[in-house]
């Protein structure tokens, strides 16, 4: 197992290669950032200023020679110059990063408990008016885009503060702005209060399709012989489901919900921009619109590794959870 | 004498004879329109899907709002002058989402068909191959399956001036290696099968091998692939509109539409919510076709005689 997991990782390497050099291209001609800054200044930059900048930003440099500095400044912790003068881009990567982590993390963690309880109950109760509502409300979000259904929980959560007269549901930021930290106690619940309607539009498009999968590998389960003959066998109706049937069920969910995490990724993205978090997405999205090279390719690498470490976990969850399967 | 028969004879014969039976020839094409047919949802679907397709590309000749033109209204409620309502500067909400849906619509059904069509050369010609073919190929179609399509498709939409083309293409760049995978595996299966070898006998050429043999089998799940694709297609490029980086003024789609109306869901609601609400019809509906296609290419599915 140890000595899989090390290929694995010595494997994911020449790949992370390749694919940065692949995003590398791609980003360097997604536009001209030395244009942007020659016409978008007022008054305009001077010829030496233009140059200077481009220097600055590596643009005068040929291609191979730009991503050979970046790739090879990344495993010394340098991240490469940004077209913002003064941002560390390091820095700014990991601060986001920790916001989003509690974003994603916590969406993960609900989406797959209301999965879970959803998809059981649904199979367990299946053809029942309960496992057709399920069903339906599945497919709903399934075909619910992310954006349109923040921006109705948006204004859920300001109406609920209107109604209740408190400030709990933040809708706008991780954290109040001007939060007078008194105690620990109403730094975590300004956090949690600005957590809340983010985390349920993060996880909903999950739950959606993780509903399906338990539903349906529940289904595939009791069926089974094993769980009938359990059954036979005199045991309990709620030892063969918990202990019998689920375990072996949650197998493929285990695989399935790592390697969504691409997926979840580009919905924080724009559950961040509608609830203004100052997280991943936003970074993104600035960089993308100043054409900011390298802060881009920080983002990217950055989901790049979290997607091939998903890949790997899910590989390893596979062989813990299921005793037939054996890496040597 | 011996009586020989002549061919003409024979031919008439057989009309004849087959009247003895009573059971119908039935093409693999009509097994699964009969399939799909019986199920409910997915035909409901597919008639919603059609209208809405209908609507969005035949309404705007027949409607007098053009999307781009002022009218003298402004924030009108929905009215049997404007059964969508105006936005704040005077556009007719009712052209607006049928420019919106049938903009989401084409890039949606580009996607589908651009990465559906490389997808499946792709995925059959690694299929069929094998060997270094194979591994070079699919070493390829993975690391494009490594690339996060959400926020790729951003960085490089940010050039793309909002021209629905580009974005397709962008999105379809990204997508096609789903498809080259569910084919080759297909096509993996289909190659041994002995109508390619008859095939190949008879003296056919790869190329006619991959187009006329290979491909039309694996027509099943390449059609399952392209309906989810359509989806995909217009979650992604409404949510790319959204941010800012699809489809741009004074063209418009249908998450530019709810972009735009963000800001006004409580005074102005039904700008909000009825372009939100097309896309939900869009995707589900396609969602519940491709379910029944996927029912109705499934061959141990056997309910057609009842």
């Amino acid at each position: 197992m140890l000595a899989y997991t090390v290929r694995r990782i010595l494997v994911s390497i020449p790949v992370l290669v390749v694919s940065t050099f692949v995003v590398f291209l791609v980003v360097v001609n997604s536009g001209d950032p030395v244009a942007n800054f020659a016409t978008s200044r007022q008054p305009a930059p001077s010829k030496a200023a233009v140059a200077a900048f481009a220097r600055h930003i590596h643009a005068d440099q040929p291609v191979m020679e730009r991503y050979w500095h970046w790739i090879t400044g990344v495993l010394h912790g340098d991240f490469g110059p940004s077209v913002q003068s003064n941002l560390d881009i390091g820095h700014d990567l990991f601060t986001r990063f920790r916001v989003t982590v509690t974003l994603v993390a916590s969406a993960m963690v609900i989406a797959l408990l209301l999965a879970v309880v959803f998809g059981v109950f649904s199979a367990i109760r299946q053809y029942s008016a309960a496992d057709y509502a399920i069903t339906f409300v599945g497919f709903l979000f399934l075909a619910m885009p992310v954006f349109w259904f923040a921006v109705l929980l948006k204004q859920a959560g300001i109406w609920f503060n209107e109604q209740t007269g408190s400030q709990f549901l933040g809708t706008i930021g991780e954290k109040s702005p001007y939060l007078e930290v008194d105690t620990t106690w109403n730094e975590f619940t300004d956090r949690l209060g600005h957590l809340v309607l983010p985390t349920i539009t993060l996880a909903l498009v999950s739950f959606a399709s993780w509903t399906r999968y338990t539903r349906a590998s529940m289904l595939e389960v009791l069926g089974s012989d094993y769980v009938r003959l359990a059954r036979a066998k005199g045991l309990r109706r709620r030892t063969v489901l918990v202990r019998h049937a689920l375990r072996t069920a949650l197998i493929p969910l285990a695989t399935v919900t790592a390697l969504d995490i691409a997926i979840i990724l580009g919905g924080a993205v724009i559950t961040e921009t509608i609830f203004q978090w100052h997280g991943m997405g936003e970074m993104l999205v600035q960089s993308a619109q100043a054409v900011d090279v390298y802060r881009t390719m920080a983002w990217l690498l950055l989901s790049a590794v979290v997607v091939i470490g998903f890949n790997l976990l899910a590989d390893l969850l596979y062989a813990v959870l299921d005793p037939r399967i054996r890496y040597d | 004498m011996t009586e020989i028969d002549a061919p003409g004879a024979a031919d008439s014969r057989r009309p004849a004879r087959e009247h003895e039976f009573t059971v119908e020839q039935r093409s693999q094409t009509r097994l699964v329109l009969r399939r799909f047919a019986r199920h409910r949802a997915a035909m409901a679907s597919l008639v919603v899907f059609v209208l809405i397709v209908l609507w969005a590309f035949v309404g705007p000749h027949l409607w007098h709002y053009s999307y781009a033109k002022f009218t003298p209204d402004n924030s009108q409620a929905p009215s049997r002058k404007h059964p969508f309502g105006t936005d704040s500067s005077g556009y007719d909400a009712y052209a607006q989402v049928m420019r919106g849906t049938q903009t989401s619509l084409k890039v949606a059904i580009l996607i589908a068909l651009g990465s559906t069509a490389v997808g499946a050369v792709w995925g059959a010609v690694a299929g069929f191959y094998r060997g270094l073919v194979d591994a070079v190929m699919m070493r390829v179609a993975d690391l494009v399956l490594t690339l996060p399509l959400f926020a790729i498709a951003l960085v490089i939409s940010s050039r793309s001036g909002g021209s629905w083309y580009w974005i397709a293409a962008v999105i379809a760049g990204l997508t096609w290696a789903y498809v080259a995978r569910v084919v080759r595996s297909t096509v993996l299966s289909l190659r041994e099968k002995e109508f390619v070898e008859a095939a190949r006998a008879l003296g056919a050429s790869d190329t006619r091998i991959i187009l006329r043999h290979l491909l039309p089998n694996a027509l099943g799940p390449i059609i399952v692939n392209a309906t989810v694709l359509v989806a995909t297609g217009i979650l992604t490029e409404t949510a790319l509109s959204f941010v800012g980086f699809g489809v741009q003024p004074p063209d418009t789609s249908l998450g530019l539409l709810v972009s735009q109306a963000q800001t006004a869901v409580d005074t102005r609601p039904w700008l909000f919510y009825i372009p939100g609400a097309f896309i939900i019809a869009i995707a589900l509906t396609i969602n519940f076709i491709g379910d029944g296609l996927r029912d109705a290419f499934d061959p141990r599915q056997q309910r057609v005689r009842q």
